[in-house]
């Protein structure tokens, strides 16, 4: 290959220098030799945006803090002093100390729950988002590949799904769990939340099945395997890929508005939907105890509704 | 390259094919095991042989009724008993115009659709009633060069996987560690740089994808390849290169090809023989100069007519056919001759009976150019390209 260095094409065939120049045009970006997949396309999309930079740093943040709570503060958010009750408006110069948000009316540090709070959330998000992609996204193709009576059946089941209101839905299969730990929650809501997936993915599927690289590869004898996931799934994944990063982001305030009714996690767990609704009735004295686990729910949904769109304009390659 | 190359080039002349009838007797092999099929399959035929024989296939695509409980209603004749030979290292062009059925004959050959009745015979085998390893068999033996070249290639595939799918799916072809020389070889074969077996198919002008399709479809050593309008998507210029590339191929590897298009003077450029049709039928068929020059069929005639002339001197003079009306449509298509309802010599006959597809009555025994296959009760000789 390497000794290969004449660009032109093979002497002898007959290809007009405006065939050449059209064909040496787009990979001009990217150097020589170095071509970019449509993935490729995308990511150089991407660092050109610095709406997804600042949400990926965000995420980077959040995820760390998830991860690893202990690093960012060294206050037990279990920990409440009662004597701590008046001191409940924050100093705000007190950069990562206990007080640095000020304590709840239980007297237990806002900043430290606040942190511990993240880890519930990320995982509700990030696992409700699986679970709702794998299996939406199956059904999804399964229908639209094979269409016929699997389609049928699949879409009915998605229309009933459809038809129940999401919070509703949820709150009444919550309501038949006594012990609601993180795991109950995510099934209660990839339970309710997995048929927008579906339906995304059963219509590129479609779109993406009657493709002629598709008819190219029967005729070549492939199987539904090779055809199912050499062509049909990688060119039918992007909006499903948008779909979730959106959808992320309203699993995680989907999360927050059950636990302050009430129905989602309860108190030994930790999450900022239970601190917003143990804050209601400190509120009118003292706003701040709801103001900053609110405050951090609206940054992570922002941070994953931000990439979600700028990972939606990356591969959507009519708006480039 | 010795291995991907067949025999050296043949003299492709025309008087060959001139003489030889649109159907000859199907020679059907009795394969009782597949081994037999496959056997059958895998042996060579003679230059001039028929390699394809086209018997009666018809297509309907069923027209349904209701959510629930399905029931049809009627059906869309699309392919409506047709037959035809490909004779080996011809090029049989097929012309016709939007919905006429040309690109169902092309899946119907391809397996890629059911046949709803008839027979395709390749080297004898009814590859319609085929399956399992000697169906396998027929599809490494004909192949297809699709119309669109910015569908046809996978975006998420790079030029590499794309040729190299062939050998991944037949891996009998092909040993694993000589599968990235063959696809280089193919890239040089059809004109592209092999540098480029690393790039993906946008970075690619149209007629440099259509040289990729090419070289995807040559990759299985096919004897058989059909073009499903393999040009009409590229700009004139690039049209005459492709074509010229396939011409080329044809006499490199010793391939014969259905050729679709509705082009009239590109089939007439790359054919030896030409059918013609029109709502599911054959209307006529016969050598390249025997359709362009003695066309006997009044749709041929009249399609012929609409060909633009560059020269305004010899335009003057030339009568040109306009028909009446739309194509009828498939579902429902006149009786008789299909043709008769836009037709100017349309008599009661038409509507009574199918003219077969034959040479006419008062040409048969002559030695006219005119005497070739028709399907018209009043085929007569009628000169519209040069008049």
């Amino acid at each position: 290959m390497s000794e290969l260095t004449d660009t032109t094409l093979v002497p002898g065939h007959q290809a007009s220098n405006a065939e050449l120049a059209a064909a040496k045009g787009p990979s001009k970006g990217s150097g020589p030799g170095k071509p970019r997949s449509l993935w490729g396309d995308a990511w150089y999309e991407l660092r050109h945006r610095p709406l997804f930079w600042v949400s990926a740093v965000l995420l980077v943040l959040l995820l760390t803090i998830a991860a690893f709570p202990g690093l960012f503060t060294g206050a037990d958010p279990r920990d409440g002093d009662l004597t701590n009750h008046f001191l409940t408006k924050p100093e705000l110069s007190h950069f990562f100390q206990a007080d640095w948000f000020g304590y709840d009316v239980q007297g237990r540090s806002i900043y430290a729950r606040v942190i511990y709070g993240t880890r519930a959330s990320i995982m509700v998000g990030v696992g409700v988002t699986a679970a709702v992609t794998l299996f939406g996204g199956l059904l999804g193709m399964l229908a639209g590949y094979f269409g016929g009576w699997i389609d049928s059946i699949v879409s009915r089941i998605v229309d009933i799904f459809f038809g129940l209101p999401f919070l509703l839905g949820s709150m009444v299969v919550l309501n038949a769990f006594t012990e609601r730990k993180v795991y109950v929650v995510i099934a209660a809501l990839a339970f309710l939340g997995w048929t927008t997936i579906a339906r995304v993915m059963r219509s590129s599927v479609i779109t993406a099945k009657q493709a002629d690289y598709v008819t190219a590869a029967r005729a070549l004898g492939a199987g539904t395997t090779r055809i199912l996931f050499r062509h049909v799934l990688p060119n039918a994944l992007a909006p499903t890929i948008v779909v979730a990063t959106i959808s992320l982001g309203a699993y995680i305030s989907a999360e927050a508005t059950l636990s302050y009714l009430g129905l989602g996690l309860a108190d030994p767990t930790i999450s900022w939907g239970i601190d917003i609704s143990s804050a209601k009735d400190a509120i009118r004295d003292n706003p701040h105890v709801m103001l900053f686990p609110a405050g951090m729910l609206s940054l992570t949904v922002f941070a994953f509704i931000t990439l979600g769109d700028a990972v939606r304009d990356a591969l959507d390659p009519k708006l480039r | 390259m010795a291995d991907i190359k067949k025999d050296a080039a043949v003299d492709r002349s025309d008087d060959v094919q001139d003489a030889t009838p649109n159907v000859t007797e199907v020679d059907t092999v009795d394969a009782v095991t597949e081994e037999a099929a496959v056997e059958a399959i895998e042996a060579p035929v003679e230059r001039g042989e028929p390699i394809l024989q086209v018997r009666n296939l018809v297509k309907h695509f069923p027209l349904t009724q209701g959510i629930l409980f399905k029931r049809q209603i009627g059906a869309v004749k699309a392919v409506d008993g047709i037959s035809f030979d490909l004779y080996q290292g011809e090029t049989l062009g097929i012309v016709g115009e939007s919905g006429c059925g040309k690109s169902t004959v092309a899946k119907l050959l391809m397996t890629l659709e059911t046949a709803t009745a008839g027979e395709v015979f390749f080297k004898g085998q009814d590859i319609t009633k085929l399956s399992g390893r000697a169906l396998r068999a027929v599809r490494r033996n004909i192949q297809m060069v699709f119309q669109d070249p910015y569908t046809s290639l996978n975006p998420r595939m790079t030029v590499g996987d794309i040729i190299g799918e062939p050998y991944e799916i037949h891996p009998e072809v092909a040993p694993k560690g000589d599968r990235r020389r063959r696809v280089q070889e193919l890239l040089d074969v059809v004109g592209l740089n092999p540098e480029y077996i690393n790039r993906y198919p946008h970075q690619f002008s149209g007629g440099q994808r259509q040289r990729i399709g090419i070289a995807r479809g040559l990759a299985l050593n096919p004897e058989v390849i059909i073009c499903d309008e393999p040009v009409s998507a590229l700009d004139v210029s690039v049209q005459a290169q492709v074509i010229n590339l396939m011409e080329k191929l044809q006499d490199e590897f010793n391939l014969s090809y259905i050729f679709i298009a509705h082009d009239l003077s590109i089939v007439r450029h790359i054919s030896d023989r030409v059918g013609v049709m029109y709502l599911g039928k054959m209307a006529e068929i016969g050598s390249d100069t025997e359709i362009y020059d003695h066309p006997t069929h009044p749709y041929t005639q009249a399609l012929l007519s609409a060909v633009p002339v560059p020269d305004p001197e010899s335009r003057e003079g030339r009568e040109r056919i306009i028909l009446a009306g739309d194509v009828p449509s498939p579902a429902n298509p006149p009786s008789g001759c299909r043709f008769r309802t836009r037709c100017w010599k349309a008599e009661d006959k038409c509507a009574k009976e199918v003219p077969l597809l034959a040479v006419p009555e008062r040409f048969a025994g002559s030695d006219t150019p005119a005497a070739h296959e028709s399907a018209c009760h009043f085929a007569e000789e009628k000169d519209v390209v040069h008049a």
